[in-house]
């Protein structure tokens, strides 16, 4: 199985993001002006500030060559990944539901939180344990939707960075094949940072794929 | 044309910044400050001024969480 991380002018996590898939699979990085997914099974749309987060984040980002076949991927039923800035971008392209707000307190905020891990049937949590234990590191995470979503991840009580509506911290969309968060699991997948959970959601990913009842 | 495009946060969505700036004008010693927003402007050249509205949906704001106003011949 293969991963594809994608890097748009402006993102930071992707190489991270590519050494912790690496981990579980193989992982390679997918060029913003490339339309070419190269066969990938999963795709990541990775951490940072793509085009400089000019005019809201992840606002132009959406219309990148790249995030034409993305739609069309996920659209097929293929798995995407969105994490933090990737996550913004998954909104504002409408592959998942809601927008991220200014933190309500304003500030950059960066911290290991605790994940209530509230649906565990889905293929980017189906290895997941109940809880997780993974940074979130940013300042326009307030999660808000005027609609119900299906959440899967939630900041455990007391413990939301940044507002969000109901302490959602990840969502996917109604098929189940898009899912985005604001924590970093891939900062979070080797010993000497402190926690390896992260890794789960990789692992996740790879199982669902490897049952192929989730490639595109 | 010259155009102008004022974005807003929209209502009822809790505007951190705008009550920021509330709370900075009073310690600044003036007062009877309230509803406070603090939002976006762009302004723009358009030969064809009926693009705006789509300009706006589909870039200039976002329609779930900000509500925008066209002003033609800025």
């Amino acid at each position: 199985m293969k991963f594809g991380v994608i890097r748009f002018p402006g993102t930071c996590d992707d190489v991270d993001a590519q050494l912790a898939a690496q981990r579980v699979a193989k992982a390679e990085l997918l060029w913003y002006r490339d339309r070419d997914l190269k066969d990938v099974d999963a795709v990541v749309v990775p951490g940072g500030f793509s085009y400089g987060d000019y005019l809201r984040a992840g606002a132009i980002a959406r219309f990148a060559p790249v995030m034409e076949s993305v739609i069309e991927f996920a659209q097929e039923g293929g798995l995407v990944l969105g994490i933090c800035n990737g996550f913004q971008i998954l909104c504002e392209c409408g592959l998942l539901p809601g927008a991220l707000l200014v933190n309500d307190h304003l500030k950059f905020v960066f911290r290991q939180v605790t994940l209530d891990v509230v649906d565990r049937n889905t293929p980017f949590t189906r290895n997941c344990p109940p809880t997780l234990s993974i940074p979130v590191k940013h300042t326009t995470g307030r999660y808000f939707s005027p609609e119900p979503v299906q959440v899967v991840l939630r900041y455990a009580a007391g413990e939301n960075p940044n507002g969000s509506q109901d302490d959602i911290a990840g969502v996917v969309n109604n098929a189940g094949n898009v899912f985005g968060l604001m924590p970093h699991p891939e900062h979070a997948v080797d010993p000497l940072t402190g926690s390896v959970d992260g890794l789960s959601i990789f692992e996740s990913i790879e199982a669902a794929v490897a049952e192929r009842m989730w490639v595109a | 044309m010259r155009a102008r495009v004022l974005i807003r946060p929209k209502a009822g969505i809790l505007d951190p910044q705008g009550q920021a700036v509330e709370r900075a004008l009073p310690a600044l010693g003036f007062s009877g400050v309230s509803a406070v927003h603090v939002g976006r402007l762009v302004e723009l050249d358009v030969d064809d001024a009926t693009q705006l509205p789509a300009m706006c949906e589909r870039l200039l704001a976002n329609p779930l969480i900000e509500d925008y106003e066209i002003i033609e011949n800025a």
